[in-house]
């Protein structure tokens, strides 16, 4: 029995001693392997009496167990140590650059259009087009500016020599306006009825003039309601509620002011209050406060009963009201940008600046600015 | 329009002040562009007295002055004036203070040795005029020490934007009529100077074009004095902008400036026979007063003689029956023209006046008499002369429109109530006669120089305007009934979801112009006809864009001039096109273009990738997919176009006709002649051609097809091919599909070589099937029985499976 002991000391010291998955198996083997000695004790059992037989049994089992059980603990120790040995061969230098996607963006103009039409959706605006290479008479005839109107030299019109098949130039339209004719004509003629309107049509105007703070191609955001009972009180709630929700600031304060416009009547110019932060113009507060001034924002006004005639409106029923703004400039005061003509450069750098990430889709939910 | 605060109380009985006057002017529609306040430039000159006089020691034309400034002790002034002399009055500029005319500011310093300690100012130097003979004499009462601005009565300058509906306050006499209806004063009545007209106006006047020109009143004065204004009168026409001119020329200028009523001055001597209003004979010349010459057509007016044209009417005068210094009779024109044909005769000469700008507007109908007698009093009052009865020829309109007006229009229209009463008192200020059954169906009669009044929406502004913008309150929109629904057209559903998976596969999106130079729209025109501007603002902006890739290479041009290796951009916009039936066809488009690296050099990719005809193939691929095209029942065909490299480029059809989009890249000619540095990748994706969704019937339902994943596992096996060297793939590929459509889920390229091994004229093409199972797992004999179907397929592409 003392025997059995000491071999059983001696395994377990050198079951311990192991340094290797390899040498822990030939201490398996030669402890509880075919011809090992545990296994040479178990046979032992076999040509003794049953009295014996029930002593040494369990002593045998038993140090059977123990040696199993040491080579298990052992075996797992090692294979442990392996595994931590093979990781840390396998470690890398993760301040390496990453192979990241490239980063694209989406151009301040589309931007900000996505987010007019956000806004607008909850007041009930939808969003119209229309063409930008347009008839003499949807430009201005059908906007009470017949040919001798004085206001059309304010327009710097590109014009095509080709005549359209109604007569008058075909042009680039200087305006967002004659969307609006091409709304109320639909609606007029296709869907009697189809008024109220409420519309927003966001796209590319031009107009001959190139300087600092003038390119020859922009965009506009023109905007239309028609209604029966609606007047300047319900213009410049629209326009404030909007710009409210533009710029996320209950501070905006509007100033109307008269003005002219061939199609509208009474026509209002509209200055919005600010203050100048660090070189750049920020909206908010009235400009008469201290600090503050006031700067042009639109042109609007009730739409002119010739023109809701020009429409298929009868003035008598229907009335509405009508703005144009620009939308790069509400990109620029938004955004904080100052050079227009960066607007169309293409410049990746530029655009990567100014642009916004693909997931900055404008919502109401999550706000329609976006963060730089 | 410029004016004078002094000026303008020539008509308006006012005490407010400036600042009161520019806002009520902005708040009634008069918008100021600007104030000048030549107090602030003479700001630091005051009237001083000189006490001594002595010459410099050093300098012969100098003098040393000792000024009295009327504070402290007298002060030191070296003057180089020859008038400079003891005990005169004249302007001191103290240190501090800048010289208007020269924007220096003034030091004490040493002239010549000699302290000065300021400057005494000459008329030039101060801007007050040309003379520069001396300097400035002041009266002996001109209090010493006093603001010499102040004393001088400089008044400030308000400049106002006028709109073009109202030609009626494009004189000032008109925004004083407009500021006392706001309640900024008391409008003065005209004075008009008394005068004696003797005879019968010795000229013949008649107007010839009724049309054109339906009134033409005129008299004659002689034996007048013409030379310089008074300094009331040139202190005026400066405020306004204005260089005096002669007596005679101002007088004219003043009435336009004053009143809005442009009138002639003919130097009588210069006339022969009667003076006529008539149509111009087609190619009739005119040396017009700003000595250009004018051909003249038939559908202008002039006034002319016997002899020769002596005036574009309504817009110039002409150079030979001008009034000069010599001049001693003349003859007044006043006269009514078609404000339509003033302005198509402007535009048509290219010539623009102060008095075009009135007329092709309207002036009023009603101050044509007026207008000759007070002209024709301050002629006589300042430069003397005996006038003639004055005569009449035709008549100006003289109906005034009359318009039934219910003030409760004002609310309705204009959101802000505004009292019966005070409606009246605003209408009756603006010269609206009230009538009628007011305030419920009044009867308006509109004065007649109110040319811009046409219904009650002008009456409702007239009311609203001078009553008070600013007293509008915000009302809010009632809002739409249900609820929220999409209010974006599918295009433009389209377009956003387009631009944010363009953005997202990173690219940047840029805008670029919609027109261009001749030779980059000619290069993408693929045997269209160009649309070209007929007045474009320059050469490079000339026709309009047949397609978005010039834009697009343009810009990849400049970025990679300014030092970008990699370019992605990408443009949704519209390509324009004549349509048949000669309106736009505008049909939007996509265009992207890739330049340059498409990955840098990296530890652990290597050398930098750059952009391949594959990747222009997956970006046209993903923005159609964005835009919802059917993209797994897509053609790769050929004929890209001709801006293409002929074998690295390809169309996506959609059936052999209907191409979307195009890809590949650009041809090595294109990069040329734009200038780029290659290779350039580029995809065009033409949005009008994606096959519209048709509207469901009835509700719109958001359910898709029925799906439950396949419960047993797929398979895969590889096949290699050897095959002809020119075969596509995607043959190889169609045909493998189509060899058990019931099994085959997927067939996907894994290799393709060529070289050592493969016999020359054929390629190694090697492919993995995906197998789906349905209700059973497959068997040995079915996996045979697919894999003996698909090599019999493509055996019949003329493939054949490598050993």
């Amino acid at each position: 029995m003392t025997d059995l002991t000491q071999q059983k000391n001696e395994a377990l010291t050198a079951i311990a001693a192991a340094a290797s998955l390899e040498a822990l198996d030939e201490q398996r083997v030669a402890a509880l392997g075919k011809k090992g000695w545990v296994s040479l004790a178990l046979k032992t059992l076999g040509g003794m009496s049953p009295e014996e037989r029930q002593e040494a049994a369990p002593a045998i089992q038993s140090v059977r167990a123990e040696i199993a059980g040491a080579i298990e603990g052992k075996k797992a120790e090692l294979e442990a140590a392996e595994l931590e040995a093979k990781l840390a061969s396998e470690t890398l230098d993760l301040t390496l650059p990453a192979p990241l996607q490239a980063k694209g963006s989406v151009h301040p103009v589309s931007q900000v259009m996505d987010e007019l039409a956000e806004i607008f959706a909850d007041l009930g605006f939808e969003v119209a087009t229309g063409p930008e290479i347009e008839d003499d008479w949807h430009n201005f005839t059908a906007l009470n500016m017949d040919e001798s109107h004085p206001a059309r030299a304010m327009h710097d019109t590109f014009y095509f020599p080709d005549a359209a098949p109604d007569g008058g130039q075909m042009l680039l339209r200087t305006h967002t306006s004659p969307v609006q004719i091409r709304t109320m004509k639909a609606v007029s003629e296709n869907s009697p009825g189809g008024a109220p309107i409420r519309l927003i049509a966001p796209g590319r105007v031009y107009r001959s003039d190139s300087d600092a703070t003038h390119t020859p191609m922009f965009h506009q955001v023109e905007g239309l309601v028609i209604d029966r009972d609606i007047h300047l009180g319900h213009l410049k709630w629209t326009l404030e509620t909007f710009l409210k929700a533009f710029f996320e600031r209950d501070d905006i304060v509007l100033r109307l002011r008269p003005s002219y416009f061939p199609f509208t009547e009474p026509s209002v110019e509209v200055d919005v209050g600010y203050s100048n932060e660090e070189g750049r113009r920020v909206v908010g507060g009235s400009g008469d406060d201290a600090g503050h001034d006031w700067m042009e924002l639109l042109g609007s006004g009730m739409v002119n009963a010739r023109v809701l005639q020009m429409g298929g409106f009868d003035p008598g029923e229907w009335q509405g009201f009508a703005w144009g703004l620009g939308v790069d400039r509400l990109a620029m005061l938004k955004y904080g940008m100052n050079d227009l003509r960066a607007f169309f450069d293409g410049d990746p750098r530029w655009l990567a600046h100014y642009g916004f990430a693909a997931v900055d889709q404008p919502t109401l939910s999550a706000g329609v600015g976006a963060g730089a | 329009m410029k004016f004078s605060v002094t000026w303008l109380k020539d008509h308006l009985e006012t005490g407010a002040s400036l600042q009161e006057i520019t806002d009520t002017l902005n708040a009634i529609g008069l918008e100021v562009e600007g104030v000048e306040d030549p107090a602030e430039r003479l700001a630091g000159f005051t009237v001083a007295k000189v006490l001594t006089a002595e010459k410099h020691p050093d300098a012969d034309k100098l003098q040393i002055l000792t000024v009295d400034t009327g504070e402290g002790d007298p002060l030191q002034v070296v003057c180089g004036a020859p008038n400079a002399r003891a005990g005169m009055k004249g302007v001191l500029g103290q240190p501090g203070a800048i010289v208007p005319s020269n924007g220096m500011e003034l030091r004490k310093s040493a002239i010549r040795g000699v302290e000065s300690n300021g400057m005494m100012c000459s008329v030039r130097e101060l801007e007050l005029g040309e003379d520069h003979d001396g300097i400035i004499e002041l009266p002996d009462d001109a209090p010493v020490g006093h603001s010499f601005a102040n004393y001088h009565g400089s008044s400030p300058i308000i400049d106002v934007a006028i709109t073009p509906n109202r030609p009626d306050c494009m004189g000032v006499y008109g925004i004083a009529r407009d500021l006392a209806a706001a309640g900024l004063g008391a409008l003065k009545p005209i004075a008009f100077p008394e005068f004696t007209a003797e005879g019968a106006c010795p000229v013949q006047i008649r107007t010839d074009d009724p049309e054109g020109c339906p009134a033409f009143y005129g008299r004659v004065i002689r034996g007048v004095k013409n030379g310089p204004s008074p300094d009331w009168l040139q202190q005026r026409l400066k405020s306004a902008g204005q260089r005096p001119i002669s007596l005679l020329v101002d007088l004219t200028n003043y009435l336009m400036l004053a009143f809005g009523r442009p009138a002639h001055a003919y130097d009588l001597a210069k006339l022969t026979g009667a003076v006529v209003a008539r149509r111009a004979k087609k190619g009739e010349q005119v040396l017009a007063l700003n000595e250009k010459t004018y051909t003249l057509d038939e559908s202008m007016v002039v006034i002319a003689d016997d002899e020769e044209v002596h005036d574009i009417a309504g817009i110039m005068g002409g150079e030979n029956s001008g009034v000069s210094d010599d001049t001693t009779d003349v003859l007044l024109e006043i006269a009514y023209f078609e404000p339509a044909r003033i302005g198509v005769t402007g535009r048509k000469l290219g010539l623009a006046s102060d008095a075009r700008t009135r007329f092709e507007r309207g002036v009023d109908p009603a101050f044509l008499q007026d207008g000759l007698d007070l002209l024709t009093g301050l002629i006589v009052e300042l430069a003397g002369g005996q006038p003639s009865e004055s005569v009449q020829a035709g008549s100006p309109p003289s109906e005034p429109k009359v318009l039934s007006f219910d003030t409760a229009h004002t609310a309705r229209l204009g959101g802000v109530d505004v009292p019966a009463d005070e409606q009246r008192r605003i209408l009756e200020s603006l010269d609206f006669a009230v009538g009628g059954n007011w305030p419920e169906a009044g009867k308006l009669t509109c004065p007649l120089r109110r040319h811009d009044i046409e219904g009650p929406a002008d009456i409702v502004e007239e009311v609203v305007r001078i009553h008070g913008l600013d007293t509008v309150e915000s009302v809010a929109l009632p809002r739409m009934d249900g609820v929220a629904r999409p209010t974006a057209t599918p295009q433009q559903a389209i377009e956003r979801k387009l631009r944010r998976a363009a953005a997202a596969s990173g690219l940047h999106e840029a805008i670029t112009w919609s027109f261009l130079p001749e030779n980059e729209a000619a290069h993408f025109a693929d045997g269209g006809d160009l649309w070209g501007l007929s007045n474009p603002i320059s050469e490079d902006m000339k026709i309009m864009r047949p397609s978005l890739l010039p834009g697009l290479l343009t810009a990849a041009k400049r970025a990679s001039t300014r030092g970008s290796a990699s370019v992605r951009l990408f443009e949704i916009g519209r390509r324009y096109f004549r349509g048949s039936d000669g309106l736009s066809d505008e049909r939007a488009t996509v265009g992207a273009v890739l330049a340059g690296e498409k990955a840098a050099r990296g530890w652990a990719s290597g050398k930098a990738a750059m952009f391949d005809a594959y990747d222009a193939k997956a970006a046209a691929i993903q923005l159609l997919e964005a835009a919802g095209a059917p993209v797994d029942n897509l053609m790769v065909m050929d004929e890209a176009g001709s801006q293409f490299h002929p074998g690295q480029s390809a169309t996506l059809r959609l059936g052999p006709k209907k191409v979307l989009a195009r890809f590949g890249m650009v041809h090595p000619a294109t990069l040329r002649a734009f200038d780029v540095d290659g290779p350039v990748a580029a995809v065009e994706v033409f949005l009008d051609a994606l096959p519209s969704k048709k509207a469901p019937k009835g509700a719109k339902s958001f359910a898709r097809p029925s799906f439950a994943p396949p419960a047993l596992q797929s398979v895969t096996r590889d096949f290699a091919f050897l095959v002809p060297e020119d075969l596509a793939a995607a043959e190889l590929v169609r045909t493998v599909k189509g060899a058990d459509k019931a099994n085959i889920t997927d067939v996907r390229v894994f290799d393709v070589f060529a070289g050592q091994g493969v016999p020359e004229g054929s390629k190694s093409v090697a492919v993995e099937v995906t197998l789906q199972p349905g209700e059973k797992s497959y068997k040995d004999a079915d996996l045979k029985a697919i894999s003996d179907a698909i090599v019999a397929a493509a055996a019949k592409q003329g493939a054949e499976l490598r050993g």
